[in-house]
């Protein structure tokens, strides 16, 4: 860890509060995605088993 | 082979599948990479101390908080010029990633200006013109949720973006408009005597690259989905046709 000196907590909670909107974007963007693709499969097999 | 074959979704989806692995990686590396470089093994600045090193995400997020509107700007005129879906679509995809990248400026900017300007919040051209170009990211967003109609609310969107291209101008240019307020200029300009030292410029060129790739995978993978959900809705459309 390097010496943040008195700034320490202002480069911590800039880092901290970015990184958690970044990886937050990013789960959320993956977890919609797959959600709305088995959504997807599920009402193309059934309309495929209704014919 | 034309620009315009990707207007066609399933060329979309299956080209995006087939860059996208390589773009998640390669952003990853950057932006790991890149703030790792920038946090550990670059020295603290004699003006602004250990601070400094909030110029890694805040400048590569403000980049991207202006140019993804503009992307969305570019996206939308395809809409209305030429009408095609994944264009409209993607312009859409575009606005989520647009508003985190618009906040964490925003909230990093805060946090900077806290010890060295010595408020968290001044009414500067570039600080007023970012939070609204903030407040067009949520509107543009509110305005695609509040319209039923897929294609009426791409229309008003697109004039929506318009309207707001003239606020990420502005938050980019407020500084050389107006050469007042607390904001400083560019940290990266081609002017030597403009530019922050090498030292801590190789570092934020990583980043900046890393949050480019990143808009640029988390796009395509967003207007993958925006597809998908467009084919179901015409999928259970079409079902209650028939019922």
């Amino acid at each position: 860890m390097p010496e943040l000196g008195k700034y320490a907590d202002t480069v911590l909670s800039a880092y901290g509060a970015s990184l958690t909107l970044l990886i937050g974007l990013v789960v959320w963007t993956l977890v919609r995605g797959r959600r709305v693709q088995s959504q997807l499969k599920e009402v193309e097999q059934r309309r495929r088993s209704d014919g | 082979m034309s620009i315009w074959e990707y207007a066609n979704p399933t060329k979309f989806l299956r080209t995006s599948a087939r860059v996208m692995p390589m773009l998640w990686v390669a952003s990853a590396v950057l932006i790991i990479g890149g703030l790792i470089w920038g946090f550990f093994f670059t020295p603290d600045d004699y003006r602004q101390g250990s601070t400094v090193k909030i110029i890694y995400l805040h400048v590569p997020s403000a980049l991207m908080a202006i140019n993804a509107w503009f992307m969305m700007l570019v996206a939308s005129l395809i809409w209305v010029i030429r009408r095609h879906h994944v264009s409209a679509l993607a312009a859409k995809a575009a606005a989520p990633v647009g508003i985190v990248m618009t906040l964490i400026a925003l909230i990093t900017g805060a946090i900077w200006g806290q010890p060295m300007w010595g408020t968290w919040w001044a009414w500067d051209p570039r600080l007023t013109s970012f939070l609204v170009l903030f407040l067009f990211y949520l509107g543009y967003v509110a305005l695609w949720e509040a319209i039923d109609n897929p294609d009426t609310a791409a229309d008003l969107t697109s004039i929506l973006c318009l309207v707001g291209s003239v606020f990420a101008v502005l938050s980019r240019y407020a500084v050389n408009f107006w050469n007042q307020g607390l904001h400083q200029g560019a940290s990266l300009s081609l002017d030597k005597e403009e530019n922050v030292a090498d030292i801590f410029a190789y570092p934020l060129w990583t980043c900046m690259a890393g949050f480019i790739l990143l808009f640029i995978v988390l796009v395509l993978y967003r207007t993958g989905t925006e597809i998908r959900q467009r084919r179901i809705q015409a999928l259970v459309a079409r079902e209650r046709l028939e019922a």
